[in-house]
């Protein structure tokens, strides 16, 4: 049920040696996926009043370690950056507004379930996964617990329960996948914001959304949609009233990220082919030398008797 | 007996110096113990943003790289059929097949689920877009080859000497037919385990480097290279005979035996040109990428990669190529430090030093306990590597006190006739 088509490992035995090879053609590789019947979020940070009860809500709905929702009023933890942790899937940070300095913008993070999501591709059981309705989720049934995902990620999202003894397990944003597929409901944060600063929609329609807002108040907005091209494209896309280099989102190109271990993965293995070339290129030389070795004895023994 | 036939070391298992390092040992497993008691976070400094620390770094990535002579010195003797080197054959055999069983140990402290580790093994888990599984897989089928390359080892020693006390007498002939049974399948073919070893190898020697292609965003331009993949193979197979001859001569004064001076030296013969190859290629992927003015910044970074390169690289391979130094065991045992705390230290580099987090708070030391299940994974190492050679034929030299000097490095007639 993945979006990326994967075609999946064969062993095969050649010779007597146990090859893995895959010849994968991860949709990834490909930018052609259109991604935009995906469903996606979009966060207006210029309409956002930084109330963090999108905090609350996912804390709740997540069964996260949480309070009431009045204590989320307290405005004192802007004082320092926050990032999404194990008990927190998505936190707001506040800003000065480099245009008034007196002004401040709030800007909420979490997952952005990437359209090529590079935590997936790192993923050595496929633990995590990006579902064909945009969501990158995660089975922690799956995972062994290798931190790659966390190696991986661009954004810096993925969190690990390092406290935990048993059965840790990978933390992050859900985009509340059973809610908004078999419920069909809007994410929890979304449904709570009381100001239109989260917008829940398929991405598509959330691109042309931004386009209209920036449009009609162009001096107001920064003419970007954060999340649109980066690294491939993003489910979370956002709008900002100044430049995205003064918000904590890292300035990505439109490059994604998987097809650059994807590609010399598969190169290595096309087939099998290069595995098994070199094992019979190996053999083929210990026989020959083998041969020469035995020439040469052979004709030793002739010259001593 | 001819020069080049293994024989189990005569040697006490415990002298002072084995004592300590096997106190070093039982420290380094209390602290494995703690980690599993108590969890990653107690026993390590890793946290959200430094996911991965000396264990990943040290024990995995170098502890694969150092292994590596295990095979390069079987392409040597077994695939390139220079007999000369056979006699290294087997302590390379046993230190690969000990450093990848250790590097597993390490591994699985830093699992979180470490009881899931065989998961990737699953047809339904498999996830072929992503560079650990295959990592994963060819270590898991290399450990398994190792093992298979070790049974001529086994038979060797076991077979028409089976001889077990009392009530167990019964099971002689039932181990001798199993050993039989080995002797007839696996030592039969294991010159197609070894070919296979040496693919398996390169994969995931290879495949090692390409791991952290994945974070670019997170990784410092000196070693964020496209062809990080060929950079961990060349030094990979450029490592492998100086961590040889490294071993080789720390087993010799241990054990107080003769040097295997020529043979060494002929193996390091191959060094200048393996790691010169090494060089140039580090070099010229400088050099493409344009990246210098980074090497010139000043950094930790910067001054750790001038490090790496020059005492770990340029410098061995200036040192090896004077006939001089290779005909000295202390010339070919600095030489060989050299190279072998330049990969390593490549890989730590690769793994630590070039990652920077995106929103960096802190800096990532390893803890104490970190230190001491590294450590500790090592002495044990040393330790398992002394029995084996002490009771396994092994390593075929011949004890100082005896100087077999009629014998020369080349192959006793007998030994020749023996190998045709
Ligand atoms: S933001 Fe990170 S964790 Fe979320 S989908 Fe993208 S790569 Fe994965
Ligand atoms: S920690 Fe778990 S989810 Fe993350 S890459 Fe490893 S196995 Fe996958």
């Amino acid at each position: 049920m993945t979006l990326q088509r994967r075609d999946f490992f064969k062993i095969a035995a050649a010779g007597s040696a146990v090859l893995v090879a895959g010849k994968a053609t991860a949709s990834t590789e490909s930018t052609s996926a259109d991604f935009s019947d995906n469903f996606g979020v979009l966060v207006d940070t210029v309409a956002c009043i930084g109330c963090r009860k999108c905090e609350w809500a996912c804390n709740d709905q997540n069964h996260l370690p949480t309070q009431e929702l009045k204590a989320f009023e307290d405005k004192s933890v802007f004082a320092r950056h926050r990032r999404p942790d194990k008990s927190a899937y998505t936190v707001v940070n506040q800003y000065p507004d480099p245009d008034e300095p007196d002004k401040k913008f709030a800007i909420k993070v979490q997952c952005m379930h990437c359209n090529a999501p590079a935590c997936a591709s790192a993923c050595i059981v496929g633990a995590l996964e990006k579902q064909k309705e945009g969501p990158v989720t995660y089975d922690a049934w799956k995972c062994i617990g290798c931190r790659y995902c966390m190696v991986a990620c661009p954004f810096q999202i993925p969190a690990y329960e390092y406290d935990n003894a048993l059965d840790p397990v990978v933390r992050k944003c859900t985009f509340c996948y059973e809610r908004i597929t078999s419920e069909g409901k809007k994410p929890a944060c979304v449904a709570i914001c009381p100001n239109e600063a989260l917008t829940f929609a398929k991405r598509g329609e959330l691109i042309q959304l931004a386009r209209e807002r920036i449009l009609a108040q162009p001096d107001k907005y920064e003419h970007h949609i954060y999340g649109e091209h980066e690294i491939g494209g993003t489910g979370w896309m956002y709008l900002a009233g100044a430049p995205f280099t003064t918000t904590e989102l890292p300035t990505l190109t439109s490059e994604p990220i998987p097809p650059r271990t994807e590609k010399i993965q598969h190169a290595v293995f096309k087939g099998f082919v290069p595995p098994v070339a070199l094992y019979g290129l190996l053999a083929l030389g210990m026989y020959t030398f083998n041969e020469r070795k035995k020439k040469v004895a052979r004709e030793e023994d002739r010259h001593e008797s | 007996m001819s020069h080049d036939i293994a024989v189990p070391v005569k040697a006490k298992f415990f002298t002072k110096g084995t004592k300590v390092v096997f106190g070093i040992m039982v420290a380094g497993m209390l602290a494995y113990a703690y980690r599993l008691l108590f969890g990653i976070g107690a026993a390590t400094n890793l946290d959200d943003q430094w996911p991965w620390g000396i264990w990943i770094a040290i024990d995995v990535a170098s502890g694969v790289a150092l292994a590596a002579g295990g095979f390069t010195t079987a392409a040597l003797a077994d695939v390139f059929h220079k007999d000369k080197f056979h006699v290294i054959t087997r302590p390379a055999l046993i230190t690969a097949m000990l450093g990848y069983t250790f590097v597993v140990i390490g591994l699985l402290a830093d699992l979180g689920r470490y009881y899931n580790v065989w998961h990737p093994m699953l047809p339904s888990m498999w996830q072929g877009n992503s560079v650990l599984f295959e990592v994963g897989m060819c270590v898991m089928v290399y450990l398994t080859v190792l093992y298979v390359e070790f049974m001529p080892i086994l038979v060797e020693r076991f077979r028409g000497k089976v001889n077990l006390p009392g009530m167990l007498a019964k099971l002689n002939s039932l181990s001798e037919r199993l050993l039989t049974l080995i002797d007839k399948t696996f030592v039969r073919f294991v010159s197609l385990f070894i070919i296979a070893g040496c693919v398996l190898s390169c994969l995931h020697q290879s495949s090692l480097g390409t791991l952290m292609v994945i974070a670019p965003t997170k990784m410092h331009p000196l070693w964020y290279t496209p062809i990080s993949p060929l950079l961990f193979l060349l030094s990979a197979i450029a490592v492998g005979f100086p961590m040889v001859i490294f071993e080789s001569v720390l087993a010799s004064r241990s054990f107080k035996l003769k040097p295997e001076t020529n043979v060494l030296s002929s193996l390091a013969a191959y060094t200048p040109f393996l790691l010169g190859t090494y060089f140039a290629f580090k070099i010229g992927d400088i050099t493409i990428r344009e990246v210098w003015p980074f090497a010139l910044e000043g950094s930790v970074q910067s001054l750790m990669w001038w490090i790496e390169i020059l005492l770990g690289v340029l410098a061995p391979v200036i040192l090896l190529a004077m006939p001089k130094v290779r005909a000295s065991i202390t010339g070919l045992f600095t030489a060989a430090c050299l190279v072998v705390g330049g990969v390593a230290l490549n890989r730590i580099n690769v793994f630590l030093v070039a990652y920077k987090p995106l929103y960096s708070t802190n800096t990532y030391f390893p803890a104490i306990t970190e230190i001491m299940v590294t450590v500790g994974l090592i002495c044990a190492l040393v330790l398992v590597y002394r029995f084996i050679v002490i009771n396994f034929p092994v390593i075929a030299a011949h004890p100082i006190e005896q100087p077999a000097m009629t014998v020369g490095p080349n192959l006793s007639p007998v030994a020749a006739k023996r190998n045709k």
